[in-house]
């Protein structure tokens, strides 16, 4: 059998799936533990520095970024065609639908992956773009222990304050936990990890995770707006 | 009582299919599904029309011949239940029911509510067997399995084939049916020699026959008429990748 032949086949593709989505979920958890920085009272040195020393990983970094691209183009490309499958499959509609109930994990965040997977396909590049880019414009620095480096807090409180980008970062990332509450569980079941002992508990796990890593995702930017104003005259402001 | 049925009627396998609803009267609650739709196809030759098909056999959930979706569930509305053995208790009186007949690419209509389900031959032809000489029946202490192992391989048997894991999976796939064959063999000692193709070949079948692919809904397993477990799936996935990278 040929490693073409079983990404072809639909239990390849779940687990190209599974594998992706995990390492994607692990990148969200350190994210998010970087972003918790933010709340540090020390007007951003904190998330400052981290964001230095980020930066002062060189190749590796760029290492880290090609495999991340590496996992979303997998994830999305194997979703595609497991949407494609899909459609294929079930070529004449039913009139009625309805779920029996019971044992079944079919929700709205199970039925509409391929939605809010693309809602955050597009969220990533715009993400990036604010954030990674400063859209375009010179970043504004900082002095920390000497050295000149980008003051990515101001970057971030300058957003913040912003009603229009805080309600579509809150909104997407509401997306997020819809898609986190089924991806947790879902990946795991399609590395063939589940038992009947486990299945609840990790099922329920999926929940929590998802619960929390939006909502961490969601409390930054409601944060900022209400209780951070933004800086004033930052050279080169984020806006 | 009496019900009105919304039921899928198609002349043949190319032909377009529509609903037709008709009033079926003189009912009791004790009465089966399928001895309403008996019931409603005597009114139909009466008149001079032509009757509803169904598939049904054995009458009593052991054989997987009928399957009907009702009401949009797959076996209708009661759980762990085939259409022959849901009674007319389970609806109202004076309701409507809305009858289809399973929707996968797999199973295409023959008539009516009649699909093929050939496909489901064919995976099992594929590897669903053991074809090493075990001989007669051994004595029941030549082969201990142990009774937790035993119980589960009879979980997984208990599959009857019947196809409504597909027409409940909103993605039309067959990996709870693919699922429980490949199980049952994976953990009795007789399906040890040919295991790891044996997964291979039936998924690679069940890839080939159209069916969608699997994204963990557990619909499947809310519609089975025998009340399987995805846990098969989760298995039959690690016996696939066992397989696979066995074979490359």
């Amino acid at each position: 059998m040929s490693v073409i032949s079983i990404w072809n086949s639909t239990i390849g593709k779940k687990v190209v799936m599974a594998i992706t989505g995990i390492g994607l979920m692990l990148f969200l958890v350190v994210h998010l533990a970087g972003n918790l920085l933010l709340f540090v009272p020390d007007e951003g040195q904190a998330f400052n520095q981290y964001g230095a020393a980020l930066k002062s990983m060189g190749p590796f970094l760029y290492v880290i970024r090609g495999g991340l691209l590496a996992f979303f183009l997998f994830h999305i490309f194997a979703a595609i065609q497991v949407y494609t499958s899909k459609k294929r499959a079930r070529s004449g509609r039913y009139a009625v639908e309805t779920s029996k109930g019971g044992p079944s994990k079919m929700t709205v965040a199970s039925k509409s992956m391929i939605v809010t997977g693309a809602v955050l396909l597009i969220f990533v590049p715009l993400h990036i773009y604010m954030f990674g880019m400063n859209k375009g414009a010179p970043p504004p620095m900082v002095m920390i222990d000497g050295n000149e480096i980008k003051d990515i807090y101001s970057m971030v409180a300058t957003s913040f304050n912003q009603l229009g980008i805080v309600v579509f970062y809150v909104a997407t990332m509401l997306f997020l936990g819809f898609h986190l509450r089924h991806g947790f569980w879902s990946a795991l079941q399609s590395l063939g990890a589940m038992s009947p002992r486990w299945t609840p508990a990790i099922y329920t796990a999926g929940f929590v995770f998802a619960f929390l890593l939006a909502g961490g995702f969601v409390v930054l930017p409601v944060y900022f707006y209400f209780f951070i104003d933004a800086p004033v005259a930052s050279a080169g402001g984020a806006l | 009582m009496k019900v009105n049925v919304k039921v899928w009627r198609q002349e043949n396998k190319d032909a377009q299919g529509r609903f037709e609803t008709y009033e079926v009267v003189n009912l009791i609650p004790e009465m089966s599904f399928l001895e309403m739709l008996d019931t409603l196809n005597e009114q139909l030759l009466k008149r001079g029309e032509r009757p509803v098909e169904f598939d049904s056999d054995c009458r009593e959930g052991i054989c997987g011949t009928c399957g009907l979706v009702i009401d949009g569930m797959a076996h209708g509305p009661k759980r762990a239940c085939t259409t022959c053995e849901l009674r007319m208790r389970n609806f109202n009186d004076g309701s409507t029911i809305t009858v289809e007949p399973f929707r996968a690419q797999g199973f295409p209509v023959l008539r009516d509510l009649v699909v093929d389900r050939s496909a489901f031959d064919r995976i099992i032809s594929a590897g669903g067997y053991v074809s090493v000489n075990s001989g007669s029946a051994p004595d029941a202490n030549a082969i201990p399995i142990p009774k937790d192992i035993a119980e589960r391989a009879m979980d997984s048997a208990a599959c009857i084939g019947c196809g409504a894991c597909v027409a409940a999976c909103p993605n039309a796939s067959a990996s709870l049916f693919v699922g429980a064959k490949i199980t049952q063999f994976s953990l009795l000692p007789q399906g040890q020699a040919e295991r790891h193709k044996r997964a291979v070949r039936m998924i690679e079948t069940m890839d080939n026959e159209g069916f969608g692919n699997c994204s963990n809904h557990a619909e499947c397993e809310a519609a089975c008429p025998k009340n399987i477990s995805i846990d098969n799936i989760a298995r039959m996935r690690r016996e696939y990748m066992k397989g696979s990278l066995k074979a490359v």
